[in-house]
């Protein structure tokens, strides 16, 4: 039997990706190991590797189109083995049953269509490992449960109707953050409803006054993620102004020292903002619906703009990293997440994250929590200002600095004590190098 | 030390000897102990033997009906009640014989005696304290016999036995269990039968086919009243037709012997009574289990109604005893005891990925003529635990094989969740229905929706085409009605 390659799930939250780029073509011999494709996922560029040896046969997944995850996309072949066509009735990738993907496969197929590489008695079809009865995928689909989260209790893991209902009790807000029907969610919007809410603001427009540019992964993901903290994260908000002179003064006396490092004032507010968590580490939490998890270490994201759109790499454990180790760290990821090369493990997850748009002149701004974070530091631009200091004017650097927080985990007092940790960190800068 | 092994069952019913089977699959050293006769009531007194009656009344009912085929029968067709008897007693005999090579082919020691739970890991053989049902097959060869034997593991497979009413104890002679029913030596001209469960109704559609006049009294409002209601009542009619008498919320408040008949008095709900003698009674108000004399009160064994009292893989309370099959609780079916049993054992022998199973999802069936068969919940039952649910209906008058068989009297009935699409009940009625239910069983258990049984294609012309239009009926789509 020829080896599936299927488009691996490579990122919790992805649902697609998009083959950029085939570097192999039909009747290639190929070796386990050899990158063979690259995808390009929600937020970064992935290469692919070869699940097996052997020639390469009925590459279907094609460049530049969105795939679900665990679909087949090609299949290969052993040496000697009969070349069977493996595509048959199922014409293309995406026309493939996908429990994981169930928006996608309902549209695509009839419930009982074959999988194309069923290797296993029907009733179940078999998609980067998940199994389920027909009954289980309908169950899951209708309450927009993920297969892929479900642990099949039936016959070498298939998952049954019960280990459906045993998922929606277990985490019901998991489930119904991304309803996958009107029904199940009665506040969410029937996706023809959305239709004509877009066509209404078509209307609104000429015909030929704009251009029209399809949503990519990374929009897709930054609208879809954003919108969910704001609909279901308490926001609130705290700014408060630091001094800079004094952090800008030991920078100049560091960067002077050597040549291996240069230290940007973004590193030391990574670090300032590490150490201030770690001093109030009530701060430095995940709200679950059961619990508050309270982290043991500060992983910072720092929001890195790129083309199409933006992410956020990690920086962990920031709390006892050196600052040439964070500026060394950051220049790495920043760089590598402008070429959207960055492994999933580099940017999922954090416990808080920073904003920076000094750099860019604004004089304050306030940023959205992203989730499982409680908090977001949003860093606004140092601007000379006349400030009275002993009864005399005097010109000192300053920079509003305002934190948005999650109030089901963080409330205000505990925000001033955080931020004010904070300030002194970045007042006193020497604090940070102890 | 021979006489120890991992694991002991007690009993060689369906129950236990396919137990043993698996278990010595699995690798385990394994002894099976029966004391009276290997395939226990199922294959001796049960479901095997009353199947071969049940063929015999099948045969008769064609040929009293010959001419509705275009076949002229010169001279008449009778029974003869003895050969019938000795057919039957000749199936099981084969079939029994058929456990003891099954056993020496897996190498399952046969231990002959009745066991007693001694102590936990240990049972002692000895006599059987209770006279075997007359005529036995004879007895394996090279069983091991009276002595104590020891095991990591016991099963406890011991089956069920009729439950009598007080004032009405079955004496063997004028009031018979399903034993002497097995087993007449003539005809009674006049049939009393007390229950109308699948035994007693199975006798009594042998019984009225054989020619005798056969009343069935059954307590609730019903006859099989497991079954689904519109199921029930297709089949009482059916057999009223055939010259049956069915009294139902009716009960038997007494009896009285003479030499060679009975007088029972039968009070019906209202509270009128009515007396009416009987050549003979059958007494089938249900079974049982054989929870007596096994030792265990003794070692602490908790047990239920009459039953063992077991969770998931048959375990007792108490570690390394476990039970199956009827012994274990209801519902008391040969099939249910059977996957009991190799569950229990897979999971002793440390089998990965071994579920419990579902109760919903055990099918019934009942062999008198039409037969009934079932899985799932009634249509009542459906309509109290679900909001919304559909129903679907083929009769097998519109049905082509059915005409053709002669057979075009019958339902078959499919119950739907209506929000998941869930198949949650199959009911029917009609010719080889017992046959058909499995495709329904095999559906559920994979927990198929309606969509995928309407994209399957059954073969024409079948019964079974009969499956597929109920469904599409269910979804107002049915082709041929």
């Amino acid at each position: 039997m020829a080896t599936e390659v299927i488009l691996p799930k490579v990122d919790m939250d992805m649902e697609t990706g998009k083959i950029t780029q085939w570097f192999v073509k039909d009747g290639d011999t190929v070796s386990v190991g050899d990158v063979i494709f690259e995808i390009e996922t929600d937020k970064a560029a992935m290469e692919v590797d070869s699940p097996a040896s052997g020639i390469i046969r009925d590459i279907i997944g094609k460049e530049g189109e969105d795939t679900p995850i665990g679909v087949p996309v090609a299949w290969i072949f052993a040496e000697g083995e009969d070349y069977i066509s493996q595509v048959g009735g199922a014409s293309s990738a995406s026309s493939s049953s996908d429990a994981a993907v169930p928006e996608v496969a309902e549209e695509a197929v009839p419930q009982s269509a074959d999988n194309p590489v069923l290797d296993e008695p029907s009733g179940s079809v078999s998609v980067k490992g998940v199994r389920a009865t027909p009954l289980a995928r309908r169950m899951a689909r209708e309450h927009g449960v993920d297969l892929a989260s479900v642990t099949g209790s039936g016959p070498k893991g298939r998952i049954r109707k019960r280990d459906v209902l045993a998922a929606l009790e277990a985490k019901p807000a998991a489930v119904t953050a991304e309803p996958a029907s009107a029904e199940a969610a009665p506040v969410a919007p029937a996706a023809r409803d959305m239709a004509a809410v877009d066509a209404r603001t078509r209307s609104l427009f000429e015909p030929d006054s704009f251009e029209e540019v399809a949503h990519d992964n990374m929009r897709r993901t930054i609208a879809e993620r954003l919108q969910e903290s704001k609909q279901t994260v308490p926001h609130f908000y705290v700014s408060v102004e630091v001094e800079l002179d004094a952090l800008l003064a030991l920078r100049k006396q560091m960067n002077a020292e050597s040549d291996a490092f240069k230290i940007s004032v973004n590193d030391m507010m990574i670090k300032a903002w590490a150490l201030a968590l770690r001093d109030v580490p009530d701060a430095n939490v995940s709200w679950t619906q059961t619990h508050t998890l309270k982290h043991k270490h500060v992983d910072v994201g720092v929001a890195v703009s790129i083309p199409g759109g933006l992410i956020t790499p990690i920086v962990r454990s920031a709390e006892t990293k050196s600052l040439s180790v964070i500026s060394a760290e950051m220049k790495d990821l920043a760089a590598r997440a402008k070429e959207r090369k960055l492994k999933p493990a580099e940017y999922n997850g954090g416990t808080t994250a920073i904003s920076n748009m000094g750099m860019m002149g604004v004089s304050s701004f306030a940023a959205i929590v992203n989730p499982p974070h409680s908090t977001i530091l949003a860093v606004a631009a140092a601007q000379e200002r006349i400030v009275p200091k002993n009864g005399e004017a005097s010109i000192v650097t300053m920079m509003t600095v305002t934190l948005s927080v999650d109030h089901r985990t963080v409330d205000g007092a505990l925000c001033a004590e955080v931020l004010n940790a904070f300030k002194r960190y970045v007042e006193r800068p020497m604090l940070m190098v102890i | 030390m021979s006489n120890t092994y991992d694991l002991i069952i007690i009993g060689s019913g369906p129950g236990g000897y396919v137990t043993a089977v698996r278990a010595a699959q699995l690798g385990l050293k394994t002894a099976i102990v029966e004391r009276e006769h290997l395939g226990g009531i199922c294959l001796n007194w049960g479901c095997i033997p009353t199947k071969a009656l049940l063929r015999s009344a099948e045969i008769k009912h064609y040929t009293d009906h010959i001419s509705n085929y275009g076949l002229k029968l010169e001279g008449t067709i009778t029974a003869d009640i003895k050969q019938v008897v000795a057919r039957s007693r000749g199936v099981s005999a084969r079939l029994n014989k058929g456990i003891g090579f099954l056993m020496k082919k897996n190498k399952v020691d046969i231990i002959w005696g009745e066991a007693k739970l001694t102590k936990v890991g240990e049972i002692v053989v000895s006599k059987p304290s209770k006279p075997a049902v007359e005529p036995q097959h004879p007895a394996p060869k090279g069983t091991l016999g009276e002595g104590t034997y020891s095991a990591k593991n016991i099963i406890i497979a011991i089956g069920a036995r009729p439950r009598s009413l007080p004032g009405i104890e079955p004496d063997g002679k004028l009031i018979w269990t399903y034993f002497e029913a097995m087993k007449p030596e003539k005809l009674p001209k006049s049939l009393l039968v007390m229950g109308s469960g699948a035994i007693g109704i199975e006798f009594a559609s042998f019984y009225r086919s054989m020619g005798c006049d056969v009343t069935v009294v059954e307590l609730m409002d019903t006859i099989m009243p497991v079954e689904d209601v519109e199921i029930s009542g297709i089949a009482r009619k059916a057999l009223e037709k055939q010259g049956m008498t069915i009294i139902t919320g009716a009960k038997v408040a007494s009896v009285e012997k003479q030499a060679d008949s009975i007088t029972a008095t039968i009070e019906k709900a209202d509270g009128s009574r009515e007396t009416q003698s009987f050549e003979r009674m059958i007494s089938a108000v249900g079974v049982m289990g054989n929870i007596e004399g096994l030792g265990l009160e003794e070692l602490g064994v908790t047990t239920n109604k009459g039953c063992i009292e077991v969770e998931g893989f048959g375990r007792t309370n108490i570690a390394g005893i476990h039970a199956i099959g009827d012994v274990a609780g209801p519902p008391m079916l040969a099939h249910k005891a059977e996957h009991e049993g190799v569950i229990c054992v897979e999971k002793i022998a440390g089998v990965p990925d071994v579920h419990p199973f579902e109760k919903s999802l055990i099918p019934g069936c009942t062999y008198c003529h039409p037969q009934v068969a079932s899985v799932g919940l009634t249509e009542a039952k459906a309509r109290e635990r679900y909001d919304d649910i559909r129903v679907g209906r083929f009769p097998f008058a519109a049905n082509g094989k059915a005409i053709a068989l002669g057979e075009d009297n019958g339902l078959i009935k499919t119950i739907f969740d209506n929000k998941s699409g869930e198949l949650i009940g199959a009911h029917m009625v009609g010719a080889e229905v017992t046959e058909l239910i499995q495709g329904f069983v095999v559906a559920m258990n994979m927990e198929s929706t309606e969509e995928e049984l309407m994209h399957t294609i059954f073969p024409h012309p079948t019964l079974s085409e009969m499956m597929k239009e109920s469904v599409l009926d269910a979804y107002d789509r049915a082709l041929n009605a």
